[in-house]
Parts: structure tokens; C-alpha cells; sequence
């Protein structure tokens, strides 16, 4: 059982907040930090791998300080977002170093190897290599040490379906395994699909946190924002406001359009449409105004 | 204190790629300046002195430190592969003292031997020139290597400022100002070269003593704070 404790972290950058006092524990199992890109997420988990002091606060691992503590990577296998790895290496190469300098020799390597079904091209130079595989061969030399906590920064990215497939059962199983893994990523069907725990990190702050029903709820259940253009915006409106789906409508005449806030997102989403054929409106145009990632995600801060 | 696998990936990372050829381009050109002279000029001791104190000393040496004591660990922090190195128990000291030892070997490699083998060229070794020269470069090498893999670790303009280091302040500073000459690799290596050979062509403004604390003092500073650096090292994310 390993214990990621994270007290009272904060880091800035010159007069840049990157994390602004998060307080969190990642413990056995998968844990997904989900934020828009931006949020400090890998800031979060360079904190967490030791390779950035916190301004204030405390990352340690079951009590043990990360930061300069070089002992704790023993514990702890690091899957980086960047892509540079030592290209002139085969594959091989790179994973065998990885096992040498954890004292470790060419067995450990070939079963890291095996783990991430690598072994195939394990000869080609890691410049061959493509995005897929670059990822499985930092995952093997991640796990080349059998590590009880594995981080990961955005393992998903450029992956294609049947990698992040493969992908996601390895970091699966791992979890079943009773290690404490745990990887950031700006999509939220990825880490739904994947995490049993979900973190929220949103301009720095922690944002919300829990299962993914609890997440997928907040998410939902916030007040909708819609621009409707219709063939009469005003008799639309009027037949709207009578149900409790919708909490307020706007006549925006600027823009010749309405502004409606729905509370009720399932209701409201099969409510406008049956609500214009029966009084033989037409709707132009019904955009939602408030569905991108990061309007969702602040919607979860100010909760 | 040494780790063979770190040195491993070092050598491959030093050796491979572009930067070999930048390596060997230089000597080559000293062999080829060598023979050139000794052809048109015949052997003459001055001369000699001249082409391994001027061009191999002062210019290739600075230059193959900078390459190979920048290269030995710059690259690896400029595109974050030394993560790799980092996430292990290996102590930070550790990996500069391999990286240390691993620019100096590839230093020495393409600095003193093929001022050697220009000596030879140039004068057969009359006057213990070519020893001479020859001892200052390997020892140039080392506080060369120690010093720019120092600056690697700090900034990543190394090159840059270890080639105005190299070019500017030892060849142009020293040749001007007489007390930039105290605070000059290539005079404390000339030092040394002096007293190896006792010959009056190679001589230095700085007297051994002066000189072997210095370069003792340098290398050893250089190495440990480099050591400091790392264990500090933030490697910064995309966002």
C-alpha cells in the first residue's frame, strides 16, 4: 500500500500561481487528474515525481519527502510528457539502461518489455518509432523497476484507439494490482473510462473530486446556456418559460437571438424541439453557448 | 561515484550524431595546417611552438571542451531526456562525476593526441614541444571539461557562452590584458607544460604553484556545484 500525500501545495512562477493550495491523497488504484490543458496538471505531477519544489506545502510518499530525495524513485515509476528519450538507442537499449541504473539487468527489461508488447520491435531505433510506441517503451522503462506508484502526464496524447485501448487495460490491470497510478489528462471520457477516482484541477485549484458519477453529474446537472434563433424568437420563448426545464430566457435583440438557460438538460434537450413543431416554429439556429471544456470545468470551481 | 551505464548513454550521445564531426573537424584541421607548414616551411621550433600554442592550445582545446563538456549533459536537460537519469536512486553527484569523467576522455581524445601527432609533424618533438603541448592540452581537457559541463548544467545558451568564454576572454582578454591571463585555463596548463619540459619556448605568465591551485580549485568547485545544480534541477512542464 503506497500513499501519495499531497498537503496544502502551492507553486508559482514569478507572480504566476501554477497551484494554488491543493490538498489531496492518491492511494492504490487508478487515479485520474483531469483539468484543462493549462490548469497545472503537469505542474501537479512534476511536484508529485520530484522534479519541482513546491513554493509551499508538502508532497511525500507514505511520509517520505519526494522532493531531493532521490531514494524514492525505487518506489516510483515516472511516464513523462515529453517526447525525447534518447533516439539513438534501440528500444532494447533504452529499456536495459532504464534496468541498469536501478541495479537491475537485462531480465527485468525484457519482462518491461513483454509487459507493453514492445518486444516485436524492441531492435528498430526509438527514432523509428511512432507516437504509439514511444509511449509503451517509456511505459516499459517505467515499469522496468516494478515500481508501487506509476505517474503519468497525458499518456493518452496521439495515441490512436487501439493503443489507448491497450494502454488503458495495462494501466487497468496495474490498478487491480494494488499499485497507485495515476495520470492527467485534459478529456474527459479518457480518464471516465479509466479511473475509479477522479481529481479535477482547474487554474490551479483542486476543483472537485470523486468517482466519475459524481464528477459526470456536477458536470451535467450545471445550468445549460443556449443561443436559439428561431422563426419567432417571442412566441418560442413563451412556450418555453412554462416548463421548469428552463430557468430564464433572454430576448437578446442585438443579436436577434434568445438566450436560454436550461436547468434540467435531459428535459430541456427534448423539450425545444417538440415545443417548436407544435407551434409551427421554426428553429434556425441552436447552438449551445457554454460547452467548452474549460466553461464546464469553471462551472465546477465556482460549485 | 561512476555509473557505466550513464557513461554509456553519454558516449553515444557525444559520439553520435553531428556533434562527432564537429569533434574531429578541428583536428583534422591542425594535422593538415601541420603538414602543411612543415612542407613549406621545414622544421623550425619557433614555428612549431607557434602553430601548437596558437591554434591547438588556445583555440582547438577551448573549443573541443566546450563541445564535449557542454554536449555531455545540455542536450539531455535542453529536450528533457534526462528525466530518465533523474528518476532513479542514483545519486546526483554520481551522474556529473561520470559525465565529468566522460568529457574529459573525449576531450583528451580530440584535443592532446592529435596535438601530439602535430608536434611530431611539425618538429619531430625537438625542444619536447610536442610533450609539451601535449601535456598542457590533457590538462586543459580536464578543467575545460569540468567548467563548460558546469555551464551546460546551469543555462542552456552553454555553447554560446563557452565559446565566448573560449574565443573572447582566452584568446583575445589574455592576449591583451595581462591579469586575464592569471584567470586562464590555457595559461595554468602552460604552466604545467613548462615544468614538464623545462624548455624556454613553452613558458606561462603563471607560476605552477599558482596554476595547479587553480586548476585544482576550478575543477574541483565546478564539479560539485554542477552536482549541487542537479540535484535542483527543475525540469519544467509544456503547459
Amino acid at each position: 500500500m503506497t500513499t501519495l500525500n499531497i498537503d496544502h501545495v502551492s507553486r508559482w512562477f514569478g507572480n504566476v500561481v501554477a497551484v494554488n493550495d491543493i490538498t489531496m491523497t492518491i492511494g492504490p488504484g487508478v487515479t485520474g487528474l483531469l483539468g484543462p490543458n493549462g490548469a497545472g496538471k503537469s505542474t501537479l505531477i512534476n511536484m508529485m515525481g520530484g522534479f519541482l519544489a513546491s513554493s509551499t506545502g508538502s508532497v511525500t510518499l507514505d511520509g517520505q519527502p519526494v522532493w531531493r530525495n532521490e531514494q524514492i524513485y525505487r518506489q516510483i515509476g515516472i511516464v513523462p510528457e515529453r517526447e525525447a528519450m534518447y533516439d539513438f538507442l534501440t528500444g532494447h537499449e533504452f529499456v536495459v539502461a532504464n534496468a541498469e541504473l536501478h541495479g537491475l539487468g537485462k531480465k527485468a527489461a525484457q519482462k518491461a518489455l513483454a509487459t507493453v508488447e514492445m518486444e516485436y520491435a524492441q531492435e528498430r531505433k526509438i527514432q523509428t518509432y511512432s507516437k504509439g510506441m514511444r509511449q509503451r517503451v517509456k511505459m516499459a522503462s517505467a515499469l522496468v523497476h516494478d515500481p508501487s506508484v506509476l505517474l503519468l502526464d497525458e499518456p493518452f496524447n496521439g495515441m490512436d484507439p487501439r493503443q489507448r485501448m491497450q494502454l488503458m487495460n495495462l494501466l487497468r490491470r496495474m490498478g487491480d494490482e494494488g499499485r497507485t497510478v495515476l495520470f492527467s489528462s485534459h478529456i474527459l471520457e479518457e480518464v471516465e473510462q479509466l479511473a475509479s477516482h477522479i481529481e479535477v484541477i482547474v487554474a490551479g485549484r483542486h476543483a472537485a473530486s470523486g468517482d466519475f458519477r459524481r464528477i459526470r453529474r456536477l458536470m451535467t446537472d450545471r445550468p445549460h446556456r443556449y443561443l436559439v434563433r428561431s422563426s419567432d424568437d417571442r412566441a418560442l420563448a413563451a412556450a418555453l418559460i412554462a416548463d421548469p426545464s428552463t430557468a430564464g430566457i433572454e430576448v437578446d435583440l442585438q443579436e436577434g437571438a434568445l438566450r436560454i438557460q436550461a436547468v434540467d438538460f435531459g428535459r430541456f434537450t427534448t423539450l425545444l424541439p417538440r415545443v417548436a413543431r407544435d407551434n409551427g416554429i421554426r428553429l434556425l439556429t441552436v447552438s449551445p453557448s457554454d460547452e467548452s471544456l474549460e466553461s464546464v470545468f469553471s462551472y465546477l470551481v465556482a460549485a | 561515484m561512476y555509473d557505466p551505464t550513464v557513461a554509456r548513454l553519454t558516449y553515444r550521445g557525444l559520439l553520435g550524431r553531428r556533434r562527432a564531426l564537429i569533434l574531429g573537424a578541428l583536428p583534422v584541421l591542425l594535422i593538415m595546417i601541420s603538414i602543411a607548414v612543415r612542407v613549406f616551411a621545414g622544421t623550425d621550433d619557433q614555428v612549431a611552438s607557434d602553430v601548437l600554442g596558437g591554434f591547438a592550445l588556445a583555440t582547438m582545446v577551448p573549443i573541443i571542451g566546450v563541445i564535449a563538456g557542454t554536449g555531455a549533459i545540455g542536450p539531455e536537460i535542453d529536450d528533457g531526456s534526462v528525466v530518465y537519469l533523474l528518476a532513479k536512486p542514483i545519486k546526483r553527484p554520481t551522474i556529473i562525476f561520470t559525465k565529468l569523467i566522460v568529457a574529459i576522455a573525449v576531450t583528451m581524445a580530440f584535443s592532446a593526441i592529435p596535438t601530439f601527432l602535430a608536434g611530431l609533424i611539425l618538429n619531430g618533438n625537438g625542444q619536447q614541444i610536442a610533450v609539451a603541448y601535449t601535456v598542457a592540452a590533457l590538462v586543459a581537457s580536464i578543467a575545460y571539461a569540468a567548467l563548460f559541463l558546469l555551464l551546460g548544467t546551469v543555462t542552456r545558451h552553454a555553447v554560446v557562452f563557452g565559446l565566448v568564454y573560449a574565443l573572447v576572454w582566452e584568446a583575445l582578454f589574455g592576449s591583451l590584458v595581462s591579469g586575464a591571463r592569471t584567470l586562464s585555463v590555457q595559461q595554468w596548463s602552460l604552466a604545467v607544460a613548462h615544468k614538464v619540459t623545462g624548455g624556454d619556448l613553452v613558458t606561462s605568465d603563471v607560476g605552477l604553484t599558482t596554476a595547479t591551485v587553480l586548476l585544482v580549485a576550478v575543477t574541483v568547485a565546478a564539479t560539485w556545484f554542477a552536482g549541487q545544480k542537479l540535484r535542483t534541477l527543475t525540469l519544467a512542464g509544456e503547459e
